[in-house]
Parts: structure tokens; sequence; C-alpha cells
């Protein structure tokens, strides 16, 4: 059984009396471990897939399994906790809470968990450990460099140990160091057994993956990676 | 719910303090209300006290007689209210004949004095004490002595470096011999206790050339002496007058409850005005929560992301306008107390701030913080993460 199962998924919006179909008939299978690139102008869909998948928004139509649990029938609360468990988010824009400092950002889903207070401040401090910015703890948001700040995220997205992490164009804000600082981090991450999702319009970036994904006008196609051994 | 609310806590006070000259601001509107509340009602309620003790400081026994009408088949007289005396349960009488007069000691002169005239019984039936020289005798009545006790107000106007005692002043071209002075009584209702003039009421009924007494001031044995006293008196007057309208009598249980009603209701009326200002406040809250939520939608939306519930995000929020509210309504009960202990110098009578109040007081601060607060944190917790998001 596949970490990710989406069958002939379909979403559309309806706008005054125009119902727009953004996403036809996906069919996706993503294991675990996984490294998957999903790459598409704007407007083509693949944010709209990108919220269906981290559990942010539902299908119209067809199934999407996350982990063996059927998340077409869920709502509310329900999702919340699927999104609290499962996924791992890192945004363009970094989206951490700035008044927060880094260790609280990173507590942030351990809280929403209800976990003991020692146990979400252990957990937090390994992840910003494992990114690398185990001496920046106690600093906010503004007082870190974009690359930093994006590490934070990365820390936040890993820390309660999701089944998978959600990339939305995490060097889009980036300069090109400290992009490839963050591609090589989550790659890291992806080696030591994380299944890794990176929605982008960047090639380059998206040939790093195993898997590309392409979404054009809401239909999908595929490419995999020759495996160079 | 998972949140752990200490937590929240945290976040709600670090979410004020990061916008301190707002949050103050908001929180103004609650001080003030709470405060208005606990000043204003223990005003009423120290105002009602003390009217209450001045009543019951004239004893319980007391009984007043109010004739209305004039002329002699409208009034009674000297003779017959010292008749009254006989009466079963009834211990003294004080029959009263009252005018405004002019003063005058000397060049000096003071106007709309209160004239009193009334018999030697009257020091006791109305708790009057001396502070010098004597009060009315059997023979100034007898003998129509011309002779006045006078009351603090008098002294301090007309006699404010000297001994009044022996000193003649003249009421309506006639000389008075000053025999006795009054201790300070205070003011009641009917109007000053201290500015008084009481003469032998044989000297005043030729003076006024009015010989109906419209007051009688009756003393019970008892206060269980009372009832038997008002019906022999009503007995009394109904046969005289043929008509129950005529005449009034009044026992101090009658004048407390209705004194007491009065009191009430202009307590309740002070603290509902209040209560208004309170409710201000509160919609004061309900504006910034809006604001705060639409500013933070972002905030939300990241927070949604990562796993809070629709009922974390409401929490969150009430929480914080709970804060507000009740760190106003705290502010406002001290500041409350503190105002009406300044209030009490200021009018001079003793207010009163009762625990039951102050409760009241407290609750109804963080109702508002939940009434008003609910509306706003439904709005945040509602909000789709997905726009959210996206929101700049």
């Amino acid at each position: 059984m596949a970490l990710i199962e989406i069958e002939n998924l379909c979403k559309s919006y309806v706008m005054g009396e125009i119902e727009l179909e953004v996403l036809k008939h996906i069919n996706l299978n993503i294991e675990a471990n996984e490294f998957v690139s999903i790459v598409g102008p704007s407007g083509s869909g693949k944010s709209t897939l990108m919220n269906i998948l981290g559990c942010l928004d539902t299908p119209t139509q067809g199934k999407y399994r996350l982990d063996g649990i059927d998340v077409g029938s869920m709502h509310g609360r329900k999702l919340a906790e699927l999104r609290n468990r499962k996924i791992g988010f890192v945004f363009q824009s970094f989206n951490l809470l700035p008044r927060l400092t880094a260790l609280e950002n990173v507590e942030l889903p351990m809280v929403y968990r209800g976990a003991q207070s020692r146990e979400q401040r252990e957990k937090a401090v390994s992840a910003l450990e494992m990114v690398g910015l185990g001496d920046r703890l106690h600093h906010r948001p503004a007082e870190l460099s974009g690359g930093q700040q994006q590490r934070v995220a990365i820390a936040r997205a890993i820390v309660g140990e999701p089944a998978i992490i959600l990339a939305d164009e995490p060097t889009g804000n980036l300069d090109s160091a400290s992009g490839k600082e963050v591609m090589e981090l989550l790659q890291r991450l992806n080696r030591d057994g994380a299944t890794l999702i990176v929605i982008t319009h960047d090639l380059e970036i998206a040939q790093k993956a195993e898997r590309q994904i392409f979404i054009r006008d809401g239909v999908m196609t595929e490419a995999r990676k020759e495996m160079t051994t | 719910m998972n949140l752990n609310l200490l937590q929240t806590l945290k976040m709600a006070i670090s979410s004020i303090l990061s916008n301190k000259m707002r949050s103050f601001l908001t929180m103004l509107g609650v001080i003030i209300g709470v405060s208005a509340v606990i000043i204003l009602v223990s005003v009423g309620e120290g105002s009602a006290k003390s009217v209450t003790e001045r009543i019951e400081s004239l004893g319980t026994n007391l009984l007043t007689v109010n004739i209305m009408g004039r002329g002699a088949l409208t009034s009674v007289t000297y003779d017959e209210v010292k008749e009254f005396s006989s009466f079963p349960g009834v211990d003294k009488v004080a029959p009263s004949q009252t005018s405004s007069t002019t003063v005058k000691y000397g060049n000096k002169k003071m106007d709309s004095a209160s004239l009193e005239s009334t018999t030697m019984d009257y020091l006791d039936v109305l708790n009057y004490e001396l502070s010098g020289g004597r009060f009315l005798i059997e023979s100034d009545l007898t003998n129509r002595q011309r002779v006045a006790v006078i009351g603090k107000e008098i002294i301090d106007e007309l006699f404010p470096f000297q001994n009044p005692l022996g000193e003649s002043i003249t009421i309506s071209g006639q000389k008075f011999t000053i025999v006795g002075t009054l201790k300070e009584k205070g003011s009641s209702m009917g109007g000053s206790g201290d500015n008084k003039v009481i003469i032998p009421i044989t000297v005043g009924l030729r003076l006024s050339g009015d010989t109906g007494i419209r007051t009688i001031y009756v003393q019970a044995v008892s206060a269980e002496q009372v009832e038997t006293a008002e019906l022999y008196i009503n007995n009394f007057l109904t046969r005289k007058f043929k008509d129950e309208g005529n005449y009034r009598v009044f026992n101090q249980t009658q004048m407390l409850s209705t004194m007491s009603e009065v009191t009430g209701t202009l307590t309740a009326m002070l603290g509902g005005i209040a209560g208004i200002s309170l409710l201000v406040g509160g919609i004061g809250i309900m504006n910034i929560m809006l604001v705060s939520v639409t500013e933070r939608t972002r905030e939300i939306g990241i927070r949604k992301a990562l796993g809070a519930k629709h009922s974390d995000i409401l929490i969150q929020f009430l929480i914080e306008a709970l804060v507000i509210s009740c760190l106003g309504g705290a502010i406002g009960v001290a500041v409350g107390i503190s105002g009406s202990v300044l209030v009490s110098k200021l009018v001079g009578f003793s207010t009163v701030v009762s625990v039951n109040m102050l409760l009241i007081a407290s609750l109804f601060s963080i109702l508002v913080g939940i009434a008003f607060g609910i509306y706003p944190a439904n709005k945040a917790a509602l909000l789709n993460p997905i726009d959210a998001l996206r929101y700049e």
C-alpha cells in the first residue's frame, strides 16, 4: 500500500454560475521515502493539488488516501488533526509567527498535538539542532536571515515526525546560495527517511527529484528520473 | 481541546503586550465601566445607610403625627395634645409648630432660621443633646418665659467667638434669652437639625397667632407599645376630624421602608447607568478583537496549517478578550474602591463598598469579555486556512 493514493481525483470551484474545473482526474501514488516534485505554471492547479495533499482542502470527487486514511470524507476537526500528525509544511514565505522565538515557532505543532511541555521542548530543540540552528533557539524570525528562517520552518515541519514534508516553493524567497542550502537540507532529510514533496516552477529544483509530476490546466503527466547508478 | 491553557494564556498576554497602547485603550472602557459601577453603587448604598442610621437614631418607638389643613376644625390645640400623654402606650409627647424666621443678635442677622415651638419633652423624643445650659422646663411653659435653645448652625453664625448663653436674640421683634445650646445633629430628611431656635410652645403660639398644632412627636413606652399608642391616637383623631384624610400617623418602620425603597431605586438607577458604560466598554473589546482577527489572518492560517483546530483558535482569541476584560475589571475594581473612598471624603458620608458588589462587577466584566469576545473569536476560528494563508 502506497503512502499516498490518489484515484480519479477532481476538484472544481463554483464561481458564480460557472463551475471551474481545476483538477481533472488525477491518479497518483507516492511511496514512503520518495522525493517527488510537482511542477507547473501558475494557474495550472498545482497549488490546489498541494492544498489537497496537505489536507487543507478536500477533493470534489475521487479518492485520496493518506497513510491508509480516507481524507476525502473528513472535515474540520479531523482534518486539522490529520494535518498536525501527517503533514509538515514548508512555505515559500516561511510563515513563521513573528512574535514567537525560533524555539516557540518549532514547538507550535507539538502544542496543538497536546504534548507535554518537556517533551515539546526536547523535540523542538533537537529539530532545530538537526537543521543546524541549535545556537539560535531564542532568536525571533526578524533576527534571522532568510535562509535561517526557512530552516526554522523546516525544523517546524519535521518536529512532529510527519508522514510527508510538503514544501511549496521552498527556495522562492531565497538567494541562490541559501536556496541551495535549503534544498540540500531537504534532500538530506529525504535520504534519512522522510517523504518529500516539493511544489515548484523551477525546473532545476524539480530535476533533483526522483519523480516529476507536471500539471497543466488541471491535467497531470509524470516523468521519472533516469536512475544513474 | 488539546491546547494547554497556560500556553494559550501566555500567548494571549504576549499578544496584548505587543500592542500596549491599543490594549490599554480597549481596557479603559472596562476600567471606566467597572469603577463607575462600584463608585456609583457605593454612593447609593452609603446614602441609604446614612439615611437608615439617622432614622434609627430617632429610636424605633417614635411616632410622628402630621395634621393637614388649617383652622380650628382641622388642627389640634395644645390642650388636646396634652391629652395624648394619658393614652396607653404613650410615654412622652412633643407638639411642634415650626416656621421660618429671622434671628437677630446685635447687628448680626440670620435669615430663614427654623423657629420651633415645643415642650420640654422634645429633647428626649427627638434624641437631641445639649452642649451647654439647659433645655426648656415646666416653668418656662407655664410662665411663658421668653427663653430659647439654639442649634449649632445658629451658634456658628451669630456667636462665632463667644458663649451664647445668657445673651439676648431678637425674633419677630421680641427679645429671647438663650438658656441652652444643642449638640450638632446633622441633617436628615426634612432639613437641617442644627438650623434651629427652640422656644416654649406657649410663647410660640402667641407669637404666631395660630393655635393649631400640625406636628406632634410621640414617644411610645417601648417599641412593642408603638402600635397601641398609634391605635389610640388614630382613634382620637378620627373622632375629632371624622375624616382619616386630614391627618397621618407615621411610625419609624414605615418611614424606614419608604426611605429604603427610594434609596434602593436610586442605587439601581445609578448602577444601571454605570452598567451601560460597561456595555460600551464591551463593544470596544469586540471592535478591537475584530480588527485583531483581520490583522492576524495570516497567523490564523499558519496555525491552522500546523494543526490548530476550530476550538484552539476560538479559545485563543476568547482568552485574549477575557484577559483584556478581566485585567480591565481588576484595575476597575481598584480604581472603583479608591474612587469611592475619595467620594466619601468629598461628600461627607461614608460610601459602602460591599463584597457582593465587587463580585458582581468582576463577574460582569468576565461576562462582557465572553459575550463580546465570542463573535470575533468565532470569526477567527471559521477562517478557511487556504484563504488565510494567502492573505497579505
